[in-house]
C-alpha cells in the first residue's frame, strides 16, 4: 500500500518535471520579444481595467500608447499624475489633462418632479424601474432616483442627496464613466471639469406637458437659443449645447423661467 | 477500412460537440466569427492529436504495465495542460492577432472536456497507437466542422432581425439544439 503511494507520487512528479522542462525549453525558443516600454507603461497605469480610455483594458491602452496611437493623457482615471509619469517615460510632453467628471443633467428630484405616474414597488434600481413602465415620476426623461449610478461607482464618488438625485464628489471622481453607462435614461454625461454651462434637463415634452411634469424642466421656450448665436440649439423643445460655438456671456441665464440652463461654478480644476 | 470508420465515426456520427455534447464552452464562446472559429478548431485539433498520442503512450506504456491506471485522469490532465501551454506559446509567436482573438478560450482548452473525453475514450475503446491518432484527427475535424457551421450560421444571424428576447446567447443555444438534432440523423450509420 505504502509503495503504491510512493510510486504514484514519483510518477506524477516525474511527469510534471518532464513537461515543465519541455515547456521551459519551448519558452526560451518561442519567446516573443515585445517592447519593454509596454510593460513599464502598464506598470504606471491604474490597472483597474475599467475601459474609460476607450481601449480594452490597461494593457491594450499601454500597447496603443507605445505605438503612438493613444494619447499620453488618455487615461481619465490616472489623470494628470499618470499622464506626467508616462510622458516622462516616453520622453514626450504631456499636455495637461483636463479632468473629466460626470454631470447629472436633471434637476427633477422629489421636490421638483413630485407628480407620481404610478406607485412603484420593487427593487430599488433604475434599470428595473425603467423596465416597468418608466418608474414613478410623470416625467419620462428624468432621473429615476434608483441610484444605479451610485451603486456602480467603485470610488465612492457619488451619493444620493435628500432630494433623491445623485451628486458627484468631484475630488473622489476619477472620470471612468461607469455611472454614465449605468444610467438607463442617459442623464449622466461626461464633461471636462471646466465646462460651466449646461442645460440641466433632458425633457423633450412640449412646453405645456413639461411644465406639468416638473418644476425644473426645460420647457423649450427657446430664449437661450435665440440669444446665443448657435451656442444652444432647440431640438424637440430641449436646448442642446454646442460647446464649440458657445459664448457663456451671451446666454441669458436670468431669462430662463425654470433655471434649466445654468452656469455651475468650477469647484476644483485638476 | 477500420481507420476510415474511426475517422468518420469521430468526426460526424459521434461528433464530440453535437452528439456527445463535449466542448460546448468554446462552441458557444468562439463561434461568433468564422475565421477565429476555424483557428480555434485548428488549435483544438492540434492539441487533440498530440494528446491522443501522448496519452496513448502514457497509458499503455507506463500506467498499464505498472498497474497505475488509477492515475489516468490526473496524468491526462497534466499532459493536456502542458500541451495547451505549448500551443499558446506557438500561437503567440506566430500570430498576435489570433492570440488576442482567441483570448481566454485558448488557455481554456486545458479544461475543455472534449480533450479529456478523447483521452479517456481512446483508452476505454482499447485503440492502437495509429487508431488513436486517427481518432484524434477525426475528433478535431468534427470539432472544426461543428464550430465552423455554427460560426457561419451566427454570422448570418447577425444580419437578421432576431426578436429582442432571443438576441445573443438564447438564439445561439436554440441554433445549437437544432444542429444537434440534425446530427442525430447520422446516428446508426456506422
Amino acid at each position: 500500500m505504502d509503495m503504491t503511494i510512493i510510486i504514484a507520487i514519483a510518477t506524477m512528479g516525474g511527469l510534471g518535471f518532464l513537461f515543465a522542462g519541455g515547456l521551459a525549453i519551448a519558452d526560451k525558443k518561442l519567446r516573443v520579444e515585445e517592447n519593454p516600454l509596454i510593460a513599464q507603461v502598464n506598470e504606471i497605469l491604474p490597472n483597474a481595467n475599467c475601459g474609460g480610455c476607450g481601449y480594452a483594458g490597461c494593457y491594450d491602452f499601454a500597447v496603443n500608447l507605445v505605438e503612438g496611437k493613444a494619447k499620453v493623457n488618455g487615461c481619465p482615471v490616472g489623470g494628470n499624475d499618470v499622464a506626467q509619469e508616462v510622458a516622462l517615460l516616453m520622453g514626450v510632453d504631456a499636455e495637461a489633462s483636463i479632468k473629466i467628471v460626470p454631470r447629472i443633467l436633471c434637476r427633477g428630484g422629489n421636490k421638483e418632479a413630485i407628480k407620481k405616474a404610478a406607485e412603484y414597488y420593487g427593487p430599488l434600481s433604475c434599470k428595473a424601474m425603467a423596465l416597468v413602465a418608466g418608474g414613478q415620476k410623470e416625467c419620462s426623461y428624468g432621473c429615476l432616483g434608483g441610484g444605479d449610478c451610485v451603486n456602480v461607482c467603485t470610488f465612492g464618488a457619488m451619493f444620493m442627496n435628500e432630494n433623491g438625485l445623485p451628486e458627484v464628489i468631484e475630488d473622489l471622481c476619477t472620470g471612468c464613466g461607469m455611472c454614465a453607462k449605468a444610467c438607463p435614461r442617459d442623464i449622466i454625461e461626461m464633461h471636462p471639469i471646466d465646462r460651466e454651462v449646461f442645460v440641466l434637463c433632458k425633457n423633450h415634452d412640449d412646453p405645456k406637458r413639461s411644465k406639468e411634469v416638473c418644476d425644473a424642466a426645460c420647457i423649450g421656450c427657446g430664449i437661450c437659443a435665440r440669444k446665443s448665436d448657435g451656442g444652444v440649439e432647440m431640438v424637440n423643445f430641449l436646448g442642446i449645447m454646442h460647446y464649440d460655438k458657445l459664448d457663456p456671456e451671451k446666454i441669458p441665464f436670468e431669462k430662463c423661467s425654470t433655471g434649466a440652463i445654468t452656469r455651475i461654478h468650477k469647484n476644483s480644476i485638476n | 477500412m477500420e481507420l476510415i470508420i474511426i475517422f468518420i465515426s469521430a468526426s460526424i456520427v459521434n461528433n464530440f460537440v453535437l452528439s456527445l455534447f463535449l466542448g460546448i464552452c468554446p462552441f458557444i464562446g468562439v463561434s461568433n466569427k468564422f475565421s477565429s472559429a476555424v483557428s480555434m478548431g485548428l488549435a483544438t485539433t492540434f492539441v487533440m492529436v498530440i494528446t491522443a498520442m501522448v496519452s496513448w503512450l502514457l497509458y499503455f506504456k507506463l500506467l498499464l504495465p505498472f498497474h497505475l491506471t488509477f492515475l489516468q485522469i490526473p496524468s491526462f490532465i497534466l499532459v493536456i495542460a502542458a500541451l495547451v501551454q505549448f500551443v499558446e506559446m506557438v500561437i503567440k509567436k506566430v500570430s498576435q492577432p489570433l492570440y488576442r482573438a482567441l483570448g481566454i478560450f485558448l488557455p481554456l482548452i486545458t479544461t475543455n472536456c472534449a480533450i479529456l473525453g478523447l483521452a479517456l475514450l481512446l483508452v476505454m475503446r482499447d485503440y492502437s497507437f495509429v487508431e488513436s491518432i486517427v481518432f484524434g484527427l477525426g475528433s478535431g475535424a468534427g470539432f472544426i466542422l461543428a464550430l465552423s457551421i455554427m460560426a457561419g450560421i451566427r454570422e448570418e444571424l447577425e444580419l437578421r432581425d432576431v426578436p429582442k428576447a432571443f438576441q445573443g446567447a438564447p438564439i445561439t443555444l436554440i441554433v445549437a439544439g437544432i444542429l444537434a438534432l440534425a446530427f442525430m440523423g447520422f446516428a446508426g450509420m456506422i
